[in-house]
């Protein structure tokens, strides 16, 4: 029997009922949200479980939703099902001033580092893992850069004139 | 001095008896800009970590403030040794965004793109892994061929390194005859070349004992550390992009995914090695395909999206709507419909996928490339514990990790 979304799907509810969300399949990947508290629950699970068996983990990102309020930070999981071939993507969403999120890098060791490059573009607190400091930035650097409020130049340049197009 | 000698020295003063190393970030032997500082007890790693970051170019940054046509050369400068399956991937990205259906003939003038572009980056990563393991002849004899297919690009699109190839829904204009020419060419003579690149390695006896059993890593270690690609392969799991997620028509082809079984450089080497055998396949099947169009399907080389795809500049200066239409896009006028898309291609590193969020402005709202060499580089420290110095410098190389790739 191949693992379809709807199976994905009633499994995970059945798992965890109310504490996941927002079920979407955007261009065909079935997408759900979960509380931030629950994250590492929801890995393990989708780990463990022998029907899921989400072993790989394609990618691990964040954006960044400023209207958001209390919910700014959006963790974003790709997983892969590599027997069955299915991929999903699990959300968590954090309150931008106490971003924390628990580390994956037990369970995968492939978030080791892409938990830290998503540290240091969106200051991710990830609970729990073993070095959690920039790696693609400077280690001085004082702000992460990727969030929307930092614009893509400096404003304050004076070589860069352009009035037909304006600055971003 | 045949007595062995038991001296006794107060504790704490031989703690540390290793030997910390630099190497990198402009070492020669890490092809590119990154750092492992080593410890090294004897010529015995005992970690190491490294460093990236030395040319991160904020590109994800850059691509939230560019439409999408301008994010392409971006792309071109995260594995520059295969630039057009990145410029492809995220055309494909684009298009399954943007719901833009290719014809045939484009599907397969790309995977023909795309194949030549894995020969020649793994016909780098192998003969460098010659190189590294005293094997120079090997690597200044393919360049010849590398240098073929950078003029085959060069005829396709004016440019051979960071080549920028292509248009969302296809190519910017048909393959020249000259194109033609040199990819016949091509298809003449790279059997015998590779057939004399592997004569010079695969049972030489130097060479096997230099990587046999060097940097190896299990299966179950390789799908936890995220590996995709010849490294994943060479481990023995049979994950490929083009078979499990076919795009751009690979369903329509014959080939076979090789496996290595024990992980090592020797298995990731043979296989990137098979796979030259196999893209040359590939090759010949789109070859084969691309003769049996004819008449008006014969020039068909991008799709019919006339609000995405850049008009041709004669149509612009004689043609209304091509005008309106090249303003629109050159703009960022085009309209941009909402939705999260990931894509995935085989890259020449396994998995470069795209994760492009779009809130229907001009530009991505977010853009995130999944790089094969940044997730699969952090295995290097487990990887290289527990051996010599000079096997770690080769299974770097034979990993293939290109720094533009890292850093993004």
């Amino acid at each position: 029997m191949a693992l379809t979304n709807e199976i994905i799907r009633k499994t995970l509810i059945e798992k965890f009922g109310e504490q996941v969300y927002q079920w979407e399949e955007p261009y065909g990947m079935l997408t759900f949200t979960s509380d931030a508290e629950i994250n590492l629950k929801v890995l393990q699970f989708l780990y463990d479980d022998p029907l899921l068996q989400f072993r790989f983990m394609t990618d691990l990102t964040a954006v960044h939703y400023p209207e958001n309020k209390g919910k700014e930070l959006a963790v974003v999981y790709h997983m892969h099902n590599l027997v069955d071939n299915v991929r999903i993507r699990y959300k968590v969403f954090v309150d931008i001033l106490k971003p924390d999120v628990f580390s994956a890098s037990a369970l995968y060791s492939a978030a080791n580092w892409m938990e830290r490059e998503t540290f240091d573009f969106y200051g991710v607190n990830f609970l729990g893992h073993p070095n959690l400091k920039r790696i693609l930035n400077v280690d001085d650097m004082e702000y992460h850069p990727l969030r929307k409020e930092y614009p893509l130049e400096d404003q304050k340049r004076t070589d860069k004139d352009d009035e037909m197009f304006g600055r971003i | 001095m045949s007595q062995h000698q038991h001296i006794n020295l107060p504790e704490g003063d031989l703690e540390k008896q290793t030997t910390t190393l630099n190497l990198g970030p402009t070492h020669p032997a890490t092809h590119g800009v990154f750092q492992n500082i080593i410890e090294l007890d004897g010529e015995t790693v005992v970690s190491a970590e490294q460093t990236i970051g030395y040319i991160h170019r904020a590109f994800e940054k850059i691509a939230e403030h560019r439409p999408l046509y301008q994010i392409t050369p971006l792309t071109d400068r995260l594995n520059y040794c295969s630039a057009p399956i990145n410029n492809i991937g995220w055309h494909l990205t684009c298009e399954k965004l943007l719901g833009v259906k290719t014809p045939k003939r484009v599907d397969y003038l790309r995977v023909l793109i795309m194949e030549l572009s894995r020969i020649s980056d793994h016909l780098i990563c192998n003969s460098i892994v010659g190189v590294d393991s005293g094997a120079f002849t090997g690597f200044l004899y393919v360049m010849q061929y590398r240098e073929l297919i950078y003029e085959i690009y060069e005829e396709i699109c004016g440019s051979r390194l960071t080549t920028n190839m292509g248009r969302i829904g296809g190519f910017e204009r048909n393959f020249s005859d000259q194109a033609w020419i040199k990819i016949e060419k091509f298809i003449k003579e790279w059997p015998a070349v590779l057939k004399e690149f592997n004569d010079l390695f695969i049972r030489n006896r130097i060479f096997m004992d230099r990587t046999i059993g060097v940097g190896a890593i299990s299966a179950e270690r390789a799908v936890n550390y995220g590996f995709v690609g010849p490294n994943l392969r060479a481990a023995g799991v049979d994950y490929d992009v083009r078979v499990h997620t076919p795009y751009s028509s690979y369903e329509d082809f014959e080939f076979n995914i090789p496996v290595g079984s024990k992980g090592d450089s020797y298995d990731r080497f043979l296989v990137r090695d098979q796979e030259m055998w196999q893209s040359y396949e590939i090759i010949k099947q789109a070859y084969q395909k691309l003769q049996e169009f004819k008449g008006a399907e014969a020039e068909v080389y991008h799709a019919d999206v006339p609000e995405y795809y850049l008009p041709d500049k004669k149509d612009v200066y004689t043609s209304m709507e091509a005008l309106i239409f090249h303003f629109k896009i050159i703009m960022g006028e085009t309209k941009m419909p909402k939705g999260e898309v990931y894509s995935a291609v085989e890259g020449a590193n396994g998995e470069l996928g795209f994760y492009l969020i779009s809130d229907g402005s001009r530009a991505p709202y977010r853009l995130h490339f999944r790089r094969p060499s940044f997730i699969y580089y952090q295995a290097y420290s487990e990887m290289t514990k527990g051996g010599m110095l000079a096997d770690a410098i080769i299974t770097m190389s034979s990993m293939n990790l290109i720094a533009g790739e890292m850093d993004a």
